[in-house]
């Protein structure tokens, strides 16, 4: 027994003194090898008599564990000395620049429409689409726009056949017609997408964007379609007021038809939406016309509604001060970087249009 | 339309303010373009002198002219009129300056290198003539002295501006804007005095209407004022006419223009000398022609509406009138034309022969047919009054009786349409004032619809003229309901908007670009598709719709390229075009990169791009969509605008027909022919339309989850193929050998070289190797390692390296 003490008090002093790795593995191997003192002490346990054993054991165990811990304590401490005078010699220039990031961006006219699909998700419509060349039936005869009629001139229209059959749609009204043809009322959708007129100077460029909107149900009147945009353009221009003006005006496919101005001011060379005197022309809107609803083989008297179709870039412009349209459309590098959208950066319901 | 306040007052009664009758008119939908006071808008106007013109440096059709512009003021205009020479009296606008035809405002710009401080005007552009070639050439005699001095005259007269729609053809005229705003009330109109004129013996030139098949002219009153002496129109008349903007001619026809402006009713005084014994209104032949009052022979077609002598030709019918028989100074007998022609008719022909003109315009719109009478009336009267003569009978040809359209209107749909209630004897008060006659029948009113107002055909078009004069600002707001009976976006338009943001997420920056292209570019990635031309182009280099999304970006990369960017990442989500039908389109991603990766960055080497990464971003993007990487196929197959050996096609699954997306690099030719200075040029197109719905969906539950924590195990091989076997293909004979074993294949190197026999390569991998049941002995690892090199060498060719 006082062997075993002696052992276990003369290791006990060897670990407290300053030593390497080396040395603690070595006291290791003389406590625990293969013949070590005490692996040694175990193999004595079966010459003792019964009665003195068990204590032996006991004895020889607690002093194992004891030696054991000491020697993992030791090591780690060591181990832990290592590291701290190596960090002393790993003090990195944190100020260098990072590892080459490469920011995606999403172009206005994008982020624009999944803004305004968000805003008129919540209020029930859907998103249709049509295709960018139609026939000049779908984008001017079924829409109540006969060939002798001057409205035509106020679309100037690509062709792509001498008849003037085939056409770059000159917005997206037609989608009107599609949707109504393939389904039944009711209908409440919205259709944005390209249009084209071969027009081009610095506000009119010969590509752009426009969302087209449709609402057909038994009782849709004027004053839905006045509360619809009213919380389409407070939504979408993240303002709690808005002033808004309807005016009467002219397009063969509704009746009564309207424009739409919003009031807004100039201070310090940008435009502040819903305040001030000035006014500023941004849709046209109207009850869809009941010959335009014949057309589609819907019953007017039966079904009534009203249709908008809004400049997508032109809002985009006014929302996020652009100045010239053409830049949407000329790939500048600097321009999609300056004005583009992150792409994480998703419009929603809940966490808001926009950041 | 332009008209001037007084002139609005000639017909409207009102004591109220000009501001409040301007806003009213905004209110009524006839929009205020702009409400000037005539002086101030046009004082930027100067006569001036060309002293000298010189060769624009920089372009052959222009020439840089010091132009004198009073008060010895010279200020360098450049110019692209072919009469821009020394000495030539012209108009001059300063910079600031309002340009009549198309409302820009001049700014001091640079053309071509040499800066010009302001214009010298057209007088299409001064909104005198039509005449458009060439600048304005100002008489010597009258402006010689009048250099610096204002071309247009001061008057104080305060102009009004309407943008008119077309379903307005009566507001064309002064009186009808007065009837407009009487019913407002903001006046009363003032009735027409209708003094009695003396008609002295008959129209002794026999007219005729021929019944030609589609006859374009319905009605043809005439008649003949002898003895007549034209001169300059009198102040009140040329005042009238020049403050809008128009240029007095003679008295003639200054009436005859004043009063189309004034009663929206054209008419046509003709040389009654001029004409060969008799007026036929009939159907052109084939191949005549004629020369009209903007100087231009016109070859007409067959079924035009013509106005004829026994000569020929004398004009087009409420579109131009011909020089032959025009009236001049001299001219001492007219013959007053007032007619009805079809806006059909006259929209046929003027497109036809490309001509623009005031009556054009007024005739395609609709003329009240009930008018002609009226218009002779008062222009004859102001004939006789100015230029003396004697008025004949009225001659009146028709061959069509126009009566007022009936409309029976039932009050309850006014509600039913605007959501609010107007009284019935208010909708009755309005539209009486719109001058429909109306009757009251039960719970109807039956509506006789004034002949001025071929707009107005069906019950809702008295809606809306109810609703517009009563004013929008009744219409009360209906807040929207909050509910939505269908998802707002379909599984397509859901992976389109999934896509693009995924696309972008890689460093890519979004572009949109026309759908159009140019088809010198689009020919290198249009394959086997159609050229489809567009008619009518914007310009020559945007002739075609784009058979690839390619030609625009690689446009665009050059552009980008020039301006000095080096690593460009671009790429645009938008329709393609198969063919010209609509539908023949498919919506398919673009992107593009150049240049290199770490560009001069301080802990890592740069490189190149390359396809593989084009293929990661793509790869990715299609698992992020939920597409499973596991089963998509690689094939070297791609179109004919990628490098041959760079490039492949990516297929969902093994056994797919079409690929759903490419990836590669440019083709080395196209990249020199288009001029494109970079590194390298890769990208890849994602075809949306081929991507099928993914098998599984986020809301499927992922009912086995089950993985393995025994231990796993990693073995290393290296074999020698031939030098184009498919690295996919030694990874599928792996992997299928025991799918329940091998988790993972990853290629570490690919090896020619020295120790490699020549066309051979070699392929190094690591095999992750983990059963779910146990943990793998020594044997049962050593058994998979031996099957593995059997199977590969028997299935593949390959020898395994020692």
């Amino acid at each position: 027994m006082s062997d075993i003490k002696k052992i276990k008090d003369e290791y006990l002093n060897k670990l407290d003194n300053d030593l390497d790795t080396e040395s603690v593995n070595q006291i290791k191997t003389e406590l625990f090898g293969k013949n070590g003192q005490i692996s040694n002490s175990f193999k004595t346990l079966g010459s003792l008599p019964n009665d003195e054993r068990k204590k032996f054991a006991s004895d020889l165990n607690s002093i194992k564990e004891e030696l054991q811990e000491k020697i993992n304590s030791k090591l780690q401490e060591i181990q832990i000395k290592e590291i701290n005078s190596k960090l002393e010699n790993e003090k990195l220039d944190v100020t260098l620049p990072e590892r080459e990031i490469k920011q995606g961006k999403i172009h206005p006219v994008s982020q624009v429409i999944d803004e305004i699909s968000s805003i008129f998700s919540e209020i029930g419509f859907s998103v249709e689409e049509g295709p960018d060349v139609e026939n000049e039936h779908y984008n001017f005869t079924a829409l109540n726009t006969p060939d002798n009629h001057p409205a035509r001139d106020m679309h100037d229209t690509f062709y792509l056949d001498n008849n003037k059959e085939i056409l770059l749609r000159t917005h997206t009204s037609p989608v009107q017609v599609r949707t109504m043809l393939n389904g039944k009322p009711p209908f409440k959708i919205i259709a944005p997408g390209r249009t084209y007129r071969s027009d081009s100077d610095q506000t009119h460029s010969p590509m752009f964007h426009q969302v087209e909107g449709l609402h057909i149900d038994k009782d849709i009147n004027m004053g839905h379609l006045k509360g619809c945009l009213n919380y389409f353009i407070k939504s979408f221009f993240e303002v709690d007021k808005i002033k808004m003006r309807f005016r009467p005006s002219h397009f063969p496919f509704t009746e009564p038809s309207a424009e739409v101005d919003i009031g807004y001011e100039l201070k310090d060379g940008k435009i502040v939406i819903g305040e001030g005197d000035k006014w500023l022309e941004i849709l046209g809107c109207g009850m869809v016309h009941p010959n335009v609803l014949k057309n589609v083989n819907v019953n007017p008297d039966k079904y009534q509604g009203y249709a908008f179709g809004i400049g997508i870039d032109r809002l985009g412009m006014l929302k996020y001060g652009i100045n010239d349209l053409r830049a949407f459309f000329e790939t500048d590098y600097r321009w999609l970087n300056h004005f583009g959208f992150d792409p994480l950066d998703v419009p929603s319901n809940y966490r808001g249009l926009s950041r | 339309m332009k008209f001037t306040m007084s002139w609005l007052k000639e017909h409207l009664e009102t004591k109220h303010k000009d501001t409040q009758i301007i806003n009213k008119l905004t209110d009524i939908g006839l929009e205020v373009e702009s409400f000037t006071n005539f002086s101030s808008d046009l004082d930027n106007f100067k006569v001036a002198k060309i002293i000298n013109a010189e060769q624009h440096p920089n372009a052959d059709r222009l020439r840089v002219c010091d132009v004198d512009i009073g008060q010895k003021n010279i200020v360098k205009v450049v110019c692209g009129a072919p009469n821009a020479k020394k000495d030539l009296l012209t108009v001059y606008a300063a910079p600031g300056s309002v340009i009549p035809k198309n409302n820009m405002k001049l700014t001091v710009s640079k053309i071509r290198g040499v800066t010009s401080y302001g214009m010298l005007c057209s007088e299409s552009e001064l909104k005198l003539s039509d005449e458009s070639e060439g600048i304005t050439e100002l008489k010597p005699s009258k402006y010689s002295d009048k250099i610096g001095k204002n071309f247009f005259k001061n008057n104080t007269e305060k102009v009004v501006d309407l943008s008119i729609t077309p379903n307005r053809p009566d507001c064309l005229g002064v009186r009808g804007i007065a009837r407009d705003l009487a019913a407002t009330g903001v006046g009363k109109l003032k009735s027409i005095s209708r003094k009695n004129i003396k008609k002295d013996g008959s129209q002794n030139i026999k007219v005729s209407i021929t019944k030609d098949k589609n006859q374009g002219c319905t009605i043809f009153a005439s008649c003949l004022i002898k003895g007549v002496t034209n001169k300059e129109s009198p102040k009140w008349l040329k005042e009238k006419i020049e403050t809008l903007g128009q240029k007095p001619i003679s008295a003639i026809v200054d009436i005859t223009n004043y009063v189309m402006l004034d009663l929206n009713r054209p008419l046509h005084a003709y040389d009654a000398d001029k004409i060969d014994k008799e007026i036929i209104v009939r159907n052109s032949k084939k191949g005549e022609t004629f020369e009209a009052l903007d100087n231009k022979e016109y070859k007409l077609d067959d079924g035009m509406c013509v106005i004829s002598d026994q000569s020929g030709v004398l004009g087009l019918g409420g579109v131009i009138g011909g020089t032959r028989s025009g009236t001049e100074l001299e001219t001492k007998n007219i013959l007053l034309e007032s007619a009805y022609f079809i806006p059909r008719s006259i929209r046929k022909t003027s497109k036809l022969l490309n001509i623009d003109t005031d009556a054009k315009f007024r005739f395609e719109r609709g003329i009240d047919p009930q008018s002609v009478e009226l218009g002779l009336q008062k222009a004859s009267q102001l004939i006789s009054e100015i230029c003396g003569g004697k008025i004949s009978k009225f001659d009146i040809q028709k061959i069509k009786q126009y009566k007022n359209l009936e409309i029976k209107f039932n009050t309850s749909l006014f509600e039913k349409i605007t959501g609010f209630k107007v009284k019935e004897n208010e909708i009755i008060k309005i539209l009486k004032d719109l001058g429909f006659e109306v009757s009251k029948k039960k719970s109807e009113l039956s509506l006789k619809v004034p002949s001025w107002r071929p707009d107005i055909s069906q019950p809702i078009d008295i809606v809306e003229e109810v609703v517009r004069i009563k004013g929008y600002e009744n219409i009360e707001t209906i807040e929207p309901k909050k509910n939505r009976l269908k998802d707002t976006l379909n599984k397509q338009q859901k992976l389109f908007h999934f896509l693009q943001r995924s696309v972008a997420s890689k460093g890519y920056l979004e572009t949109v670009t026309w759908s159009f292209t140019d088809s010198r570019i689009n020919k290198f990635f249009k394959e086997n598709l159609k050229e489809i031309k567009i008619v009518n182009p914007i310009s020559s280099d945007l002739d075609v719709l784009r058979n690839s999304i390619f030609s625009n970006l690689a446009f665009y990369l050059k552009k980008n390229l020039d301006r000095g960017f080096k690593d460009i990442s671009l790429f645009e989500i938008g329709p393609i075009f198969k063919n010209k039908q609509p539908g023949e389109q498919l919506t398919v991603i673009g992107a593009i990169k150049s240049g290199k990766i770490s560009r001069l960055n301080w802990n890592e080497k740069d490189r190149s791009v390359d396809i593989f990464d084009v293929k990661k971003d793509l790869i990715q993007t299609l698992m992020e969509a939920g597409y499973d990487k596991q089963i998509f196929f690689i094939r070297d197959k791609s179109p004919s605008y990628y490098h041959p050996g760079k490039s492949g096609s990516v297929y969902l699954d093994k056994d797919d027909i079409d690929p759903v997306a490419y990836f590669g690099e440019l083709h080395p030719n196209i990249v020199k022919k288009l001029d494109i200075k970079t590194e390298g040029v890769v990208g890849f197109e994602i075809y949306l339309d081929y991507l099928k719905d993914t098998k599984i969906k986020l809301k499927d539950q992922k009912l086995n989850f089950e993985y393995s924590d025994y231990q796993k195990s990693e073995r290393d091989y290296a074999f020698v193929v031939d030098k184009n076997y498919k690295a996919q293909d030694l990874i599928e004979i792996i992997s299928s050998i025991d799918k329940n074993l091998i988790r993972s294949i990853k290629i570490f190197d690919i090896y020619e070289g020295e120790n490699i026999p020549d066309g051979k390569k070699s392929i190094a991998l690591n095999v992750t190797i983990q059963s779910s049941e146990k943990t793998l002995e020594e044997n049962d690892l050593e058994k998979i390692n031996k099957l593995i090199i059997s199977t590969v060498e028997s299935k593949s060719g390959a020898k395994i390296r020692s």
